[in-house]
């Protein structure tokens, strides 16, 4: 937690860099494009475009790190929320993608970052978020056959 | 030579824990490798969804029983984070010293199954008769030996023990005046050195493709080390340097973590020295507001990262929890591949394993 005496500036020249140069590489589309303080900045993306995103941050950008991507069961639908770190550029990015309940299907980024790929298969693993393009898209924590996808909403707890 | 599977686990002392690696081998030569995960699986996500928050504060212990401590505090600090509290300035500190003591204990428990592993078990009953003076420690502030319970939403549970800066100061002079004996024994032994030399390379560009942190990573000669990075508590106020080594094998690692364990008594004399009088809790609200907040700490294992989203009610909405050890466990293939299947034992060993928070 930022105390009052070491609290950053609020944007860095890198933030900067990206809210200009990201919306024309993605045919204009709207990110909300957001810089929390001069390190975290979050963003929109369509699910459609996350693959060519990916590879522009990654290429592009450097970001080199995965950390994580949360899958959230908003109740009209779902959320994907992936957070991206670049050492070199000092900057964490989130990425916000909207999943519909009824096609909950995304492209799969583990081609671009290798660290995605374990924590794709636990997001549909647990809430069936299908990965395509995924090279090994099996449950990974939960035996294979099982039937639920405990941390979605609904799940009955209770057993049946 | 025919191809084979050949399963390492569920039950095999190589896997610390309860999970299985299925190595495909040419004769001794490994070829491919798949780990299967989630034999110690208990759904804590949805455990943290349908507890309050003071709830789940003592089930984020039982993340990793060898690091306990950091996964307490990394919760305790998302919670603050998503409540907008500020802590008082000497539970910070107080903070930052378990965590390092936290740290050489989980590092010591590490070398000395690491040694077992590779049949020194001189070394691992060196390593134990060490680790006991931190759990004492540890014992000492909490009450208990390996699930603290110790952090609290808005600081610490309570104020240092009677005479525990004096213990402690002991502890780490006794701890530096040994550790050059468990390096003579490690570093001057040619069984050790021929199974770690050249054994499990593991590439920066792979490393960090692949998502590997901590000590793992830092062995692959990337100096990144998130108490550095984006200094959380009180870090930035500290005098320290993280280690990496350019070796980027098992011996690489094995350097990195003796040389952190060396960082983490230099950090504890440091916040015993600095602390300041006061408080150590401030009163918190039972609600979280609504918003999301993360948490971002190096464990002992690397990267530790907590993403918690509140609705205004007193349980969270989600909690996501990012595993280190989930990740580096996913580069084993990478780790594996064109090594002989007895070196199997030593790079997994290398990477610590633990299944509590692996499998969540």
């Amino acid at each position: 937690m930022a105390t009052a005496k070491n609290r950053p500036a609020k944007q860095s020249d890198f933030h900067v860099k990206l809210a200009r140069e990201l919306p024309p590489l993605l045919d204009n589309m709207p990110l909300d494009f957001e810089a929390k303080d001069d390190w975290l900045a979050t963003m929109r993306c369509d699910k459609g475009a996350i693959l060519k995103l990916s590879k522009i941050l990654s290429e592009r950008f450097i970001f080199e790190h995965f950390s994580l991507v949360t899958a959230v069961d908003r109740l009209d639908k779902f959320e994907l929320i992936y957070h991206i770190t670049s050492y070199q550029n000092h900057c964490m990015l989130e990425i916000r993608v909207a999943v519909p309940k009824d096609d909950a299907k995304v492209p799969s980024v583990t081609p671009v970052w290798g660290g995605a790929n374990w924590h794709e298969r636990e997001a549909y693993d647990m809430m069936g978020i299908v990965f395509e393009g995924h090279p090994d898209p099996r449950r990974i924590l939960l035996p294979q056959d099982y039937l639920y996808f405990p941390l979605r909403k609904d799940f009955n707890m209770e057993g049946e | 030579m025919a191809e084979m599977w050949i399963n390492m686990g569920p039950q095999h002392p190589m896997t610390h824990g309860l999970w299985n690696l299925r190595v495909k081998v040419d004769g001794e030569v490994i070829v491919d490798a798949v780990p299967e995960i989630g034999y110690l699986h208990r759904g804590m996500e949805k455990l943290f969804e349908n507890r309050t928050y003071t709830q789940i504060a003592p089930i984020t212990d039982r993340l990793c029983y060898g690091s306990s401590f950091t996964w307490n505090h990394l919760y305790c600090l998302t919670a603050e984070k998503l409540m907008g509290l500020e802590i008082p300035e000497r539970a910070k500190y107080i903070r930052v010293m378990a965590i390092e003591i936290q740290r050489i204990g989980n590092h010591l428990m590490w070398l000395g199954a690491y040694a077992a592993d590779l049949g020194l078990l001189t070394g691992f009953i060196w390593a134990l008769r060490e680790r006991e003076i931190f759990i004492d420690l540890m014992q000492s502030l909490s009450g208990s030996r390996l699930t603290y319970n110790y952090a609290r939403i808005g600081g610490v549970a309570a104020d240092l023990p009677t005479n525990f800066e004096r213990d402690c100061l002991r502890a780490v002079d006794y701890f530096e005046r040994k550790l050059p004996e468990h390096e003579a024994l490690y570093g001057k032994s040619k069984i050790f050195l021929m199974r770690n030399e050249g054994v499990g390379i593991l590439k920066r560009e792979d490393a960090i493709n692949l998502g590997v942190t901590g000590p793992v990573l830092r062995a692959s000669n990337a100096k990144i080390d998130i108490r550095k990075e984006n200094p959380y508590e009180v870090y930035d106020e500290i005098d320290f340097e993280p280690h990496c080594s350019d070796l980027c094998d098992c011996y690489g690692r094995y350097l990195v973590r003796m040389n952190e364990m060396k960082e983490s008594c230099k950090i504890i004399r440091q916040t015993l020295k600095k602390m300041p009088a006061g408080p150590v809790r401030v009163k918190t609200p039972l609600e979280g507001a609504p918003g999301e907040a993360f948490g971002r700490v190096e464990d002992s294992r690397g990267e530790g990262m907590m993403y918690v989203i509140g609705d205004g009610t007193e349980k969270p909405y989600r909690l996501k929890v990012r595993s280190p050890l989930f990740v580096t466990l996913s580069a084993a293939k990478k780790m594996l591949v064109g090594y002989k299947l007895a070196d199997v034992v030593a790079i997994m060993g290398s990477i610590d394993v633990c299944m509590g928070e692996t499998d969540k």
